[in-house]
C-alpha cells in the first residue's frame, strides 16, 4: 500500500509557542486514520501544514506524493477539507456554497450531493448567516462527501452535529472507505474513532506519542475482568501486569494489561470461576493514560 | 435614551440593568475609533477660521462674498446658503454640512456597532444571559453616540469660542444634534433589518436623502428658509444661525426628533426577539451557479461596486450641473481663484472646477480601492478563505479575483464619475471623462500600497486606511492651506496632469501606473509566501 499522507519531524512556532514539536504521522491509501489529541495539541496546526496554509519550520511532510507547500493546488484538487468550524458567507446560500465548494475541488456528483443534503436534512436556500452551528457544519461535509477526491481530511467535523446526524457522518465516512478513499479523521470523540478508524496517531504537545491499528494499540491497554470464583484467590497478587486488586470474599475485580490476561485466567480458573465478565479496553482509557501524567505533572 | 419610560411592565430599572457596564464596555471598545473621528472633526472645524481669513480677510471680500453666494444657487446647494459675513459665520457655513454630516456618520457608525453587529454576530446572546435588562444594550449604544457627540460640541464650542461665545455653542451643540438624529435613526434601522452592513447602508442613504432636500431647498432660497431645507435635520443646522443672530429654539427640533425616534426604537425593540429583525432575509438558491474563485470573488463584492458606481454617477451628474454657476461665485476672488487654481486646473474657471471636481471623485475612489483591497484581509482572518484555497485554487488566482474587483472597478467609478460630469454639464464628453480616467494610477498606486502592507504584513494591513485618509487630507485641505509642495507630492495624486484645462502629460501617469504594479506585485509575493493568519 502506498501512503497518503506521510510527515515526519515536523516542527512550527508561532513566535515562543512550539505548536508542532517533531510530529511523525503516516496515513495508508485507503485508511481511516484517526487522528487524536487534547485541544491546543497541534492537530490543526498538523492540518493546515498538510493543506499549504502553513509553512513547516523543519521536517518533511507529502500529501499524496507531493509537497504540499509547493504544490498545493494540484494537491487541493484531490482533497476534500472540512474545518472544526465552518464559516460561511452570510448573504450565499448553503446550496451556493456546497456547489463553489465541488468545483474548486475536483468536481462534485450532483445526484450524491441531493441525496447527501436529503440525508443529512439540510435546507440549502437559507442563507449562512442564518444557519446554526450543526448546520453549517453539514453544508461543509455535503460538500466535502459529495467531492469527487481522493483524500478527505475532516478536523473535528461533527462538532455541532445530533447523534443522529453523528450516526450519518459515520455511515458517511464507511461508504468514503468502501470506494476506497482515505480519510484523515481528526477528534476527540473516542467512540467515534474507535467506530471508524484502522489506525490511530495520538499526538500530545506537538509530538506523536502513538501511532497503530487498534489491535496493535491495544496491547498497551488494560483489560477490566471480575469473576466470581468457587474458592478463594491465589496468588492473583503476584502476577505480572496485574493492577488495581480487589478481593471481596470469593469475588474479584482487578485490571490486567492486556497482553498478560492469559496468566490471569489461568489463575482464575485454578480457583474455579463462576462467573466472569471482561470488559475489553477501550481507546477512552488508552487515551486517558497519555495525559494521566499530564494530569499529574501539573 | 430618556424615552426608556414609556409602558414598561418590569421595572425600568431591571430593563436597563448593567447599562453602565455595557457603556463602559462599549467605550473601551471605540477607545480608538471615537477619538479619531471626533478629532478629525473637530480640526476640521477649527481650521476653517483660518483657511477663510486668509481667502476673505477683508470685511469687504467678505461681503462679496455672500453678495454673490446670495444668487449662486448651485453653489447653495453643495454647501448651503452663507448667513452672515463674520468669520464665525462663514466658518458655520464652510464646514456646517459636512461637519454634521461626519458627526452623523460617526453617530449611526457607534449605534450600529453595538446593537444588529452584536446581535449579528451572535455575541449578543452571551452578553444577554448575563445581568443585563432587555433595553440596556440600545442605551448603552445611543449613550455612546452621546459620548463622542458631546465631546465633539465641546471641543467645538471651546475651539470657535475666540469668534463669539453664543455661535460657538450654537454651532457645537448643533453638530452634536446632526450626530443624534442619526444615532437614533440608526437606532431604528437597527431593529428593522437582520444584517448590520444592510443597517450602516440604509442609514446612510437615510443621511444621503437628508443631504439632498437640504440641497434642493438652499438652491431654492438663499436664507435656508425653504420647506425643503427644514425638513432636513443638516438644514436645521443652517437654520440654527449660528454666528448670525442664533435661533436657539431649533435645538429643540434636534432634541425632539432624537428623542422621538429613539422612543420608536425602543418600541420596536420591545416586540421583537433577539436576534430577530422586522425585514426578514429572503431565501436564496438551492444551487449554486458561482464556478471559481474570482466568481466567488465578484459575488461577494458587487454590491458594494453597484453602490460605490451609482453613488459617483450621482455626484459626476449634480457636480456636472454646478460646473458653471462655479465659475461665476469665484468672479474676480483673487484668492479664492488662486485656491482653485492650486486645487486644480489653470485656465477657464469652469475647467478649473470640472478638474477639482474629477480629482476629489478621484480621491473618494481611494477609499473604494482600499476597502476592496481589503475584503482580501477580511476573507481570511474570518477564516472564510481557508475552505476555499482548500481547494484546486492557488492563493494569487484567490488573490486575484478581489484585485481585479478592486482595480476594475476603480476604472469604472472613474468612467461614470466622468459620465455623470459630462451629462451634467452638458458638453466635452470626451474632455471630462478624460479628465476623471486620469486619476486611475493614482488610486492604483493607494490600492498597491494596501495590498502590499496585506502581503508583507497582515496585521497592520488596516494601514492601508490610514494611508487613504492621509492621501485625502493631502489633496482636500492641502491647497487651501499653504502645505510645502513637498508634502503634496508624497500623495500619488500630487503629480497628475491637471486635466481638463492643463496639458495632458504622459509619464507621470506611466510611472505611477507602473509603481502600482510594482506595489501589487511585491505585495502578491507576500501574499504567497507567507502563512495564512487564522
Amino acid at each position: 500500500m502506498t501512503k497518503a499522507i506521510t510527515v515526519s519531524g515536523l516542527h512550527k512556532s508561532f513566535g515562543r509557542t512550539h505548536a508542532l514539536d517533531g510530529l511523525d504521522l503516516s496515513v495508508e491509501t485507503g485508511e481511516v486514520h484517526g487522528f487524536l489529541g487534547p485541544n491546543g495539541s497541534g492537530k490543526s496546526t498538523t492540518i493546515r501544514v498538510l493543506l499549504g496554509m502553513l509553512r513547516a519550520d523543519a521536517g518533511a511532510a507529502q500529501v499524496l506524493g507531493r509537497d504540499p507547500w509547493t504544490d498545493a493546488v494540484e494537491i487541493h484538487r484531490r482533497i476534500a477539507y472540512v474545518p472544526g468550524d465552518v464559516t460561511l458567507w452570510r448573504n450565499l446560500s448553503g446550496g451556493e456554497v456546497i456547489d463553489l465548494f465541488g468545483r474548486l475541488r475536483g468536481g462534485l456528483d450532483p445526484h450524491r450531493r441531493d441525496e447527501l443534503v436529503e440525508r443529512f436534512e439540510l435546507d440549502p436556500t437559507k442563507k449562512g448567516r442564518t444557519y446554526s452551528k450543526g448546520n453549517r457544519q453539514k453544508v461543509a461535509l455535503v460538500a466535502a462527501f459529495a467531492s469527487d477526491v481522493d483524500l478527505l481530511i475532516l478536523d473535528e467535523p461533527t462538532s455541532g452535529l445530533d447523534p443522529l446526524m453523528e450516526e450519518v457522518f459515520q455511515r458517511c465516512v464507511a461508504e468514503q472507505r468502501e470506494r476506497g478513499r482515505t480519510v484523515l479523521l481528526s477528534s476527540h470523540l473516542l467512540s467515534e474513532v474507535e467506530e471508524l478508524c484502522d489506525r490511530v496517531s495520538i499526538i500530545r504537545r506537538g509530538t506523536t506519542v502513538e501511532s497503530g491499528s487498534l489491535a496493535e494499540l491495544r496491547h498497551l491497554t488494560r483489560t477490566s475482568v471480575s469473576a466470581e470464583l468457587a474458592g478463594p484467590p491465589n496468588g492473583l497478587a503476584a502476577l505480572p501486569g496485574v493492577h488495581g486488586l480487589d478481593v471481596q470474599g470469593h469475588r474479584v475485580r482487578l485490571q490486567v494489561d492486556t497482553d498478560k490476561l492469559d496468566a490471569v485466567l489461568r489463575s482464575l480458573s485454578a480457583s474455579g470461576v463462576r462467573s466472569l465478565t471482561s470488559t475489553p479496553p477501550t481507546l477512552e482509557e488508552l487515551f486517558l493514560r497519555h495525559y494521566q501524567d499530564e494530569v499529574t505533572a501539573r | 435614551m430618556s424615552a426608556a419610560d414609556f409602558a414598561v411592565r418590569p421595572t425600568t430599572a431591571r430593563q436597563l440593568a448593567g447599562t453602565g457596564v455595557l457603556l463602559r464596555f462599549a467605550l473601551r471598545r471605540d477607545r480608538v475609533m471615537i477619538p479619531v473621528w471626533v478629532g478629525v472633526n473637530t480640526l476640521m472645524v477649527l481650521s476653517m477660521p483660518n483657511t477663510l481669513k486668509s481667502l476673505y480677510g477683508t470685511a469687504a471680500e467678505r461681503a462679496d462674498l455672500v453678495a454673490r453666494m446670495a444668487t449662486n444657487s448651485s453653489l447653495r446647494a453643495m454647501v448651503g446658503p452663507v448667513l452672515g459675513d463674520s468669520l464665525g459665520a462663514l466658518t458655520a457655513w464652510r464646514a456646517g454640512v459636512y461637519a454634521g454630516a461626519l458627526a452623523a456618520v460617526v453617530g449611526l457608525l457607534v449605534v450600529v456597532r453595538h446593537t444588529r453587529d452584536e446581535e449579528e454576530s451572535g455575541r449578543q446572546e452571551m452578553v444577554a444571559s448575563g445581568m443585563v435588562g432587555r433595553r440596556a444594550s440600545l442605551t448603552a449604544a445611543l449613550l455612546a453616540a452621546a459620548v463622542a457627540n458631546g465631546a465633539l460640541a465641546l471641543l467645538v464650542a471651546a475651539g470657535l469660542a475666540g469668534q463669539g461665545a453664543a455661535g460657538a455653542v450654537a454651532f457645537g451643540l448643533g453638530l452634536a444634534g446632526v450626530g443624534m438624529v442619526f444615532a437614533t435613526t440608526a437606532a431604528i434601522v437597527a431593529q428593522l433589518t437582520e444584517s448590520a452592513r444592510l443597517a450602516r447602508g440604509l442609514t446612510a442613504g437615510v443621511l444621503g436623502a437628508a443631504f439632498v432636500l437640504r440641497a434642493a431647498g438652499d438652491a431654492a432660497t438663499d436664507d435656508g428658509s425653504s420647506p425643503l431645507t427644514w425638513v432636513s435635520p443638516l438644514g436645521w443646522l443652517t437654520n440654527l444661525r449660528a454666528y448670525a443672530g442664533e435661533r436657539w429654539w431649533v435645538l429643540g427640533l434636534f432634541a425632539g426628533a432624537a428623542l422621538a425616534q429613539g422612543a420608536v426604537a425602543y418600541a420596536l425593540a420591545g416586540r421583537r426577539d433577539l436576534g430577530m429583525s422586522f425585514l426578514p432575509s429572503r431565501p436564496g438558491p438551492a444551487a449554486g451557479r458561482l464556478r471559481s474563485a474570482g466568481a466567488l470573488a465578484w459575488r461577494l463584492q458587487r454590491g458594494g461596486v453597484l453602490g460605490w458606481s451609482a453613488g459617483f454617477l450621482l455626484a459626476g451628474l449634480a457636480y456636472g450641473g454646478m460646473a458653471d454657476g462655479a465659475a461665476e461665485l469665484v468672479g474676480d476672488n483673487e484668492s479664492a481663484r488662486e485656491m482653485f487654481r492650486r486645487m486644480g486646473g489653470r485656465s477657464g474657471l469652469t475647467d478649473t472646477f470640472l478638474a477639482a471636481m474629477a480629482g476629489m471623485l478621484g480621491l473618494v475612489a481611494a477609499l473604494y480601492i482600499v476597502s476592496s483591497v481589503l475584503r482580501l484581509h477580511g476573507e481570511e482572518t474570518s477564516g472564510r478563505a481557508e475552505p476555499v484555497l482548500a481547494g484546486a485554487v492557488g492563493r494569487l488566482r484567490w488573490a486575484a479575483g478581489h484585485l481585479a474587483v478592486a482595480f476594475g472597478g476603480t476604472v469604472l467609478l472613474m468612467l461614470l464619475a466622468g459620465a455623470g460630469l459630462a451629462l451634467g454639464h452638458g458638453e466635452r464628453a470626451g474632455a471630462i471623462i478624460g479628465a476623471c480616467l486620469v486619476q486611475v494610477p493614482a488610486v492604483w498606486v493607494t490600492g498597491g500600497i494596501a495590498v502590499l502592507l496585506y502581503g508583507l504584513t497582515p496585521r497592520a494591513a488596516t494601514a492601508a486606511w490610514g494611508v487613504a485618509g492621509a492621501v485625502l487630507l493631502i489633496g482636500w485641505v492641502g491647497p487651501a492651506l499653504d502645505v510645502p509642495a513637498a508634502v503634496l507630492d508624497l500623495s500619488p495624486f500630487g503629480h497628475l496632469p491637471k486635466l481638463p484645462g492643463g496639458e495632458m502629460a504622459w509619464p507621470p501617469l506611466l510611472v505611477l501606473t507602473a509603481l502600482a504594479a510594482g506595489l501589487t506585485a511585491a505585495g502578491l509575493a507576500g501574499v504567497r509566501r507567507r502563512d495564512l493568519t487564522t
